[in-house]
């Protein structure tokens, strides 16, 4: 057997070593790791490097192409399993809301506060300029006829969009309506996180814009004396909402001012490592959206007291906050 | 009579040198779409970028696939509504809208935190995301790069079904355009990176599942006819590896007719006399071994013929 090609014998003898690796990759990917028994475990690493070894020979004496791309894909497949993550979705998910969520959101105070600066002080400048003079409502918010909630309005049609009454038929509708806000308040909680990448600048007009919205409601409502009653009806979810837009701000100006003022790394490197922080601090506006719309959708129409409305927003702002900056005993590990 | 033949030579050579360099400018371009990626075992493995079209295409098809699941759900809720006799729109309407954000905001994020990091559409074209520095792939990372999609993709769409006056009509070009930067960033820059992989260190590689198959050159040597076949060393040299790896894929692929064209030119170049009871696809093979065999040698020795024009020695 002398006239076999240098190439084939190699290929030869290590071929049925490739076809175990392929076996167990494929079954790894299709079935996840429980899939693999004890003994494709302890096999692995040693049938990796010596598809990787053998790479490396192949390129340098072979010419069959087919064996080459065939190793090179076994290789990046196999190294992507051996160097890969193998956590389970629950231990990530445990992870995410035991560290890294308040971690991340804890070590954004500055952005934060800037964040929160942006969104209330649109909101007191609407405030002031509506109850000045309330055509500014008008300018902040244009006309639309879906809208009661105008400076047009009576106390009375006013009051019922904050009490449910007794016998409201409405219930459902407003259930429909809720996860429509929900959606949009979680599109525009993403829309501040990923517009941060242009510094930060169209973050700071969204939660600006965002404030503005709040302050010439909230000021509708003032004008006609119903400010205590508007902000039981608010703040019910909103401790939890205007939290989280505050949030997704400041995610958008973690990367923009990363983008903007890398430092000493590159500019490339520093929106890499800001952008998963931020990625983490978004994904929790995402979760605390979802509480907040819950509490919208059912607490605020069931719950018509004032006080309990008022017990449940600020038992919510202590809960979040507690949450994300009391300090807390990591296991030394 | 001569100096006709010669000219017909000579625009023979040229044409031949023209696709020779378009070749090797096809071959360039390809070769700026690898990145070499150095394992911790120190050994090089060679990652191949997507093409942005490749993207493009990816994403096409899982936006249909959320499409198709966001329709069927929806069609899927009313019919068992209606045969439940549920007059209850609203409800149904409210779940639907909730799984509908689900489902806009969380498809990439579920199958790219998955064990195949890549959504069914970058599956269907072989294609996964990688971290760019050769780590794993972090669920921060996969959050990082898919929550900017509302703005490369949902901003230029917003801005595109902005209507009004002309005042906002201006205002809808400008912010096309400016959001239209996002959306075509991965054109601009060499790696193809969206700038949801630009934050998030990722980048996206084609990594498909290639079979392995027989090897030619060991069809002929396991035939008792291996005998007839016996090339001279001229002969064995008559082509590259370029032209090795050519008749590599016509073998494996292609129909019967192109090999028979191919084995006839083959023929003519090395001057090869057919022989009684020769098949063009057994002359292939067995000249795909001989060349094989000869190149692989001189490779050995330091010396990559790249291709039959490659004449060093």
């Amino acid at each position: 057997m002398t006239d076999m090609l240098k190439s084939y014998r190699f290929r030869e003898e290590r071929e049925s070593d490739w076809r175990k690796l392929d076996r167990i990759l494929t079954r790894a990917e299709n079935s996840g790791v429980k899939a693999l028994s004890d003994e494709d475990m302890m096999a692995l690493p040693h049938l990796y490097r010596q598809a990787v070894s053998s790479l490396s020979v192949a390129r340098s004496i072979s010419l069959d192409q087919n064996v080459i791309t065939y190793l090179e894909g076994l290789c990046t497949r196999a190294y992507f399993f051996v160097y890969g993550a193998r956590t389970s979705m629950g231990e990530r998910m445990a992870q995410f809301l035991r560290v890294d969520w308040p971690k991340s959101v804890s070590g954004a105070v500055f952005s934060t506060l800037l964040a929160a600066l942006f969104l209330f002080g649109g909101a007191l400048l609407a405030f002031f300029l509506c109850l000045q003079d309330m055509d500014w409502y008008w300018t902040f918010n244009g006309h639309n006829f879906m809208e009661t909630r105008t400076p047009d309005a009576s106390v009375d049609d006013l009051l019922a969009t904050i009490y449910t009454q007794p016998g409201d038929v409405n219930q459902d509708q407003l259930t429909a309506f809720a996860s429509f806000l929900f959606n949009n308040n979680a599109q525009i909680a993403l829309f501040a996180f990923a517009l941060g990448f242009a510094f930060g600048i169209p973050t700071a007009w969204l939660l600006v814009w965002n404030g503005i919205n709040l302050g010439s409601m909230y000021a509708v409502f003032w004008a006609k004396g119903l400010g205590y009653e508007f902000t039981g009806w608010l703040m019910i979810h909103g401790t939890t909402e205007l939290f989280a837009i505050v949030l997704a701000g400041a995610g958008g100006f973690v990367i923009g001012g990363a983008v903007a003022f890398p430092g000493r790394r590159s500019r490339l490197a520093s929106a890499r490592e800001s952008g998963q922080k931020a990625a983490t601090i978004a994904m929790g506006c995402v979760i605390m959206l979802i509480i907040a719309a819950v509490l919208e959708g059912f607490g605020r129409q069931l719950i018509n007291s004032d006080v309990v409305r008022y017990s449940i927003a600020f038992g919510m702002l202590l809960l979040w906050l507690g949450y994300f900056y009391l300090p807390r005993v990591r296991p030394s590990a | 009579m001569n100096a006709r033949a010669a000219t017909s030579d000579m625009q023979v050579n040229i044409e031949a040198a023209r696709r020779r360099r378009a070749r090797i400018a096809e071959e360039q371009r390809v070769n700026k779409m690898v990145r070499v990626l150095v394992t911790p075992e120190g050994a090089a493995l060679h990652l191949k970028l997507a093409t942005a079209a490749e993207r493009a295409g990816a994403f096409a098809m899982d936006v249909a696939i959320q499409w198709a699941i966001v329709i069927a759900t929806l069609l899927g809720i009313g019919f068992a509504a209606s045969a439940m006799g549920f007059r209850n729109w609203n409800v149904a309407f409210a779940f639907w809208l909730v799984f509908y954000f689900f489902i806009r905001n969380f498809y990439y994020i579920f199958f790219e935190i998955g064990r195949k990091a890549a959504t069914p559409g970058k599956r269907a074209l072989g294609l996964r995301v990688a971290s760019r520095d050769g780590d794993r792939l972090t669920a921060n990372a996969v959050l990082a790069r898919n929550f900017t999609r509302e703005i490369e993709v949902g901003l230029p769409i917003q801005f595109l079904l902005m209507s009004g006056d002309q005042l906002s009509a201006w205002m809808a070009l400008f912010g096309l355009a400016w959001s239209g930067v996002f959306l075509f960033f991965p054109i601009f820059n060499k790696d193809k990176l969206r700038v949801g992989d630009l934050i998030a260190g990722t980048w996206v590689i084609r990594a498909p599942k290639v079979q392995l198959m027989g090897d030619i050159s060991q069809v002929v040597a396991s035939t008792p006819r291996s005998s007839m076949y016996a090339f001279t060393p001229e002969q064995a040299d008559a082509y590259g590896i370029h032209e090795l790896h050519v008749l590599e894929d016509v073998l494996r692929q292609s129909t019967a007719e192109i090999k028979s064209q191919v084995a006839t030119r083959i023929r003519t170049k090395i001057g090869w006399a057919s022989q009684t009871g020769e098949t063009d696809i057994g002359f292939l093979e067995a000249y795909y071994a001989a060349l094989r065999r000869r190149l692989e040698q001189r490779m050995l020795m330091g010396d990559r013929k790249t291709d039959k024009f490659d004449v060093r020695r």
